[in-house]
């Protein structure tokens, strides 16, 4: 039998062969119906994950340890703790999103796009899952391909340029965490990931250590100044990548910061913090600003999303209870609200064919209901109380400030810059007169369009009401690590 | 002392010479229409010297023949080896040969014979057999290089090989003549012994291994010894590139620990250094001239170059896992361009070369399971998860980081981020834009099974590699020679 994780990887990935396998480019049809159950099957056997979690323990759950590759003792080692099992939950329910938002969307190479979707999200939830150096990464790099294919596939006009970038660009931080990894085993004879914790590492071996795991995850995150490849990939991927790339993959960066970061290096760790602290900062502040004046909806809300992960690497920085729980509650959040933004433009962009917000104007008059979605999730995003935009933040916020109050400050200004770009976008696009003929000829949103956003806004919802499970969840592993943290490894 | 006489050390040998030979006649008595007769017959034979080579593989190396020869783990693992990929070259050329004139019996029995000059040099106990194994090999691959003659490229390029190949093989003759002069003895293992704790005046060693490293960078096509590969990768028939691309890698693997690791093991330290700087220069310059390459098989000529770097990363470790490694980067390097040379000649056709990068645009709307065949072997060669690449490029790192040299690792990752790029792109030809050739594709079934097979083996061992792994260690352990 295998256990619920292996499930979780390997159904989606299996749905996606058998998609590669039926579909066919006459008959559409089956390949949607395929991917959406198997998208479905993939959720469903993450849900014992949350049901079973044991919110008392810190320890490693759902373990599963068998064998891969002795010679090197690599192991295929999977298990979730209260920082990973969330994503995983989250990952397998946006794959759901995906195939079920592009239902009538992507009309050529249905099976190809679905099958991509699909194994894309076993891949993820095996990185998420991994507790073995090389499993982890092979995940890690192995999930490039298809959205690779995804980018350059079915994106836009410059979709060429934005998939070899987002591919080099991660590769390239990647691979020199493959040297770390390979070092790591070379003073420790293991590639598991839990006993790297406990490795004495002298200072100037943790630094060279930090180096290439960061770049490697800054990178993923993305961090300033190696953002410059999302705002590309983002404008350029269908809705779906789009989705995938903010909600999911980003959150796969900061992932690495608490599984390896932190708790391998952490006497470097503390010694950079600084460091990490200032670029966050200046993500925070400088490209919420360049957030402002963008003029095309997607690489606005790409910008935003990085401005929002500056967030979390801030609050993890932070090495305080409730800085990193908020940074992972922020996570998922922005995975929520990141994804609706993206599932809005999407709708607008399915029916006029372009992202540019001068293009647009008096939505609101032509598609009421979707006009209402939008709000709430802009408000989201500009982190008003009661949705789950507001937790995370505010929770970093405090946190910052009682490490330090001008910190604190200067965090704090997410709310004015994250408020404005939000909320500006959204006064021009959806209020006003409206804009021309086009927009004048708008259909508000179908019942699958609107089953769709509703169920990302009880999400968003869920969590800013009552985000006590989800804190649940985490604390005990929050915890764990910390101590982790605190403890020198020199 | 009686001369140990032991035919079974050779029975591979024995069963190539004798099968070429039956090839050569029989293909004189049948009719241009029933060429798959010795096609066939070839195969035969191949088949029969493959399972020689896994029948009588000994668990302790034995020698033979006075030292001339031994049979090893090692030894036998190779000879299999290199059998499959010429079986599997003959399979992909089958069409591809028919087409320009070259499904001749000629071919059959020169491909047989470039095997055997091979198999000599995997199986040599002594510098002698080592040589002549190396010339057999090489005059055999010339010879198939230059009988496309009808093609310009291919005369020119079949020239260039034997020029430089014969200079190559005088430099590597005068090396070994050096440290026959230093040692007084031609046998492998004798060498090795005497040089074990080398005393007194080194300065004729020290030539002769920088003239023993020379002629082994030439036949591997390391920087700065690289010249020839591109221009005779491109200009021979695509079937004899692939041959010439593929085994005699494993031969060179096998000479160049018998060479080095064996015989001058005691100078380690001294070719340590200088396969360092070849390796560097190949990653280097392979990778990043092949980024400006338009044609498909120069590309591959460049990577072949960049990929004898990385192979040489593992090797300069100087220890059996750094061998292990190395031999592992040679064999999955050999499936890999395996699969990618036989794409090329399944979308070539009578009068069309699919040599171009463009040739491969829009390849998935003409066929979406070739298109993921190629993908897996361009990922392959850029060394990605889950690929057997991946692993490849794992071992030589994790054997250069283990040696100390942290630093090569990092070029190693460096260089192979240049090389993503251009693999990248024949992904991007094939996924993203749209097709400029619309002939459909038309192959043997054979040929379609063994590409198949060919191009889900990277994956599948890229995902379980431990067996092949497993075999380098077992065979390397077991050949007494670490």
């Amino acid at each position: 039998m295998m256990s619920y994780l292996s499930l979780a990887i390997w159904v989606p990935i299996a749905a996606g062969l058998a998609v590669l396998a039926v579909g066919r480019d006459r008959d559409a049809a089956a390949a949607r119906w395929i991917a959406i159950a198997g998208a479905i099957a993939g959720l469903a056997v993450t849900l014992p994950l949350w049901l079973q979690f044991d919110t008392g323990s810190s320890q490693m759950q759902f373990v599963e340890r068998t064998e891969w590759i002795p010679r090197f003792d690599i192991r295929y080692h999977v298990g979730v703790d209260g920082i990973s099992m969330l994503f995983v939950l989250l990952n397998s329910l946006m794959t759901v999103v995906v195939v079920w938002s592009a239902w009538e969307v992507i009309q050529v190479r249905v099976a190809q796009y679905m099958a991509a979707f699909l194994i894309q999200s076993g891949l993820i939830n095996g990185a998420f899952c991994a507790l073995d150096g090389i499993l982890f990464y092979s995940f890690f790099e192995a999930m490039l391909i298809p959205m690779y294919l995804i980018i350059g596939a079915w994106g836009g006009p410059n979709r060429v340029y934005a998939a070899v970038k987002f591919f080099l660009y991660t590769l390239l931080g990647s691979l020199l965490m493959l040297v770390a990894l390979i070092y790591l085993y070379d003073v420790s004879e293991t590639f598991s990931i839990l006993e790297w914790y406990d490795v004495p590492l002298s200072l100037k071996v943790q630094v060279l250590l930090f180096i290439a795991f960061f770049l490697s995850f800054a990178v993923k995150v993305p961090m300033w100044p190696v953002h410059t490849w999302l705002p590309d990939a983002h404008v350029e991927a269908p809705t779906g990548g789009s989705v995938i790339l903010a909600a999911i993959t980003l959150k796969i960066g900061a992932y690495g910061f608490l599984r390896f970061i932190l708790p391998i290096v952490p006497d470097a760790s503390r010694y950079l913090s600084g460091f990490v602290i200032a670029l966050s900062l200046v993500a925070i502040v400088y490209i919420g600003f360049v957030a402002l004046v963008q003029a095309d909806m997607k690489k606005l809300i790409a910008y935003s999303s990085i401005s929002h992960m500056g967030f979390v690497t801030l609050g993890f920085f932070l090495f305080s209870q409730l800085g990193v729980e908020g940074g992972l509650v922020q996570m998922i959040s922005h995975g929520f609200v990141s994804a609706a933004m993206f599932l809005c433009v999407g709708v607008m962009y399915d029916r006029m064919h372009s992202r540019q917000i001068a293009d647009y104007g008096g939505v609101v008059n032509t598609m009421p209901k979707f006009a209402a979605f939008t709000m709430l999730f802009a408000m989201a995003n500009s982190g008003l109380p009661a949705t789950s935009g507001f937790v995370g933040e505010f929770m970093v916020i405090l946190a910052a400030v009682k490490a330090n109050f001008w910190l604190g400050a200067a965090a704090a200004t997410i709310m004015i810059l994250g408020a404005a770009y939000t909320l500006w976008m959204y006064k021009r696009v959806i209020y006003g007169a409206v804009a021309n003929d086009q927009v004048a000829a708008l259909t508000d949103v179908n019942r699958r369009e609107f089953w769709l956003l509703a169920a990302v806004a009880l999400l968003v919802f869920w969590m800013g009401l009552w985000p006590k499970p989800f804190i649940d969840v985490m604390h005990n592993s929050v915890a764990d690590l910390l101590a982790h943290v605190a403890k020198t490894k020199l | 002392m009686v001369p140990n006489i032991d035919f079974s050390t050779i029975l591979p040998e024995i069963v190539l010479l004798c099968g070429a030979s039956v090839v050569l006649l029989a293909d004189l008595f049948v009719a241009e229409s029933r060429r798959h007769v010795s096609f066939w017959l070839t195969q035969a034979v191949l088949a029969g010297a493959a399972w020689a080579a896994l029948g009588t593989m000994p668990l302790q190396p034995t020698g033979a023949f006075s030292g001339m020869v031994v049979d090893d783990m090692l030894a036998g693992t190779l000879k299999f080896m290199s059998s499959v990929a010429v079986s599997l070259m003959l399979f992909y050329s089958r069409g591809y040969s028919a087409a320009r004139g070259l499904f001749r019996g000629e071919s059959f029995v020169l491909a047989l014979f470039a095997l055997l000059g091979m198999m000599v040099m995997i199986g040599a106990g002594s510098f002698v057999t080592l040589y002549l194994g190396l010339e057999l090999q090489s005059l055999s691959l010339y010879a198939l290089v230059a009988m496309y003659r009808t093609s310009n490229a291919a005369t020119e390029a079949g020239m260039k090989y034997f020029v430089l190949g014969a200079l190559a093989s005088g430099i590597l003759l005068y090396g070994m003549s050096m440290i026959y002069g230093a040692t007084g003895s031609l046998d492998i293992a004798v060498v090795g012994k005497a040089l074990a704790a080398p005393t007194g005046d080194r300065t004729i060693l020290l030539f002769g291994l920088v003239f023993l490293v020379s002629g082994v960078a030439f036949k591997l096509g390391a920087v700065p010894y690289h010249m020839w590969v591109p221009d005779v990768y491109d200009g021979a028939p695509t079937a004899v590139t692939l041959l010439i691309g593929t085994a005699p890698k494993l031969a060179s693997f096998a000479f160049m620990l018998r060479l080095l690791a064996v015989a001058l093991g005691g100078l380690w330290f001294d070719w340590q250094g200088m396969l360092m700087v070849l390796s560097v220069l190949s990653m280097i310059l392979g990778n990043v001239v092949a980024i400006a390459q338009t044609s498909m098989k120069r590309m591959l000529a460049y990577s072949s170059i960049a990929n004898m770097g990385y192979m040489l990363m593992g090797f300069l470790a100087a220890n059996p896992s750094g061998y292990s490694a190395a031999m592992f980067y040679a064999i999955a390097y050999v499936l890999t361009t395996l699969a990618s040379f036989g794409m090329i000649m399944l979308l070539s056709r009578e009068g069309f070369e699919a040599d171009q990068l463009a040739d491969f645009k829009g390849l998935n709307h003409r066929s979406p399971w070739w298109a993921f065949m190629m993908l897996l072997a361009m990922f392959s060669l850029a060394g990605l998860p889950p690929t057997v690449g991946f692993y490849a490029k794992f071992t030589v790192i994790q054997a250069a980081v283990d040696a100390g040299f942290v630093w090569l690792a990092v070029v190693a990752v460096l260089t192979s981020l240049i090389g993503a790029f251009y693999y990248l792109r024949i992904v991007k030809l094939m996924y993203f834009d749209e097709p400029s050739d619309t002939a459909p594709i038309e192959a043997r079934a054979d040929n379609q099974w063994a590409l198949s097979a060919n191009g889900l083996a990277l994956l599948a061992f890229g995902i379980f590699p431990q067996q092949l792994l497993g075999i380098c260690v077992v065979a390397l352990a077991n050949s007494g020679l670490l």
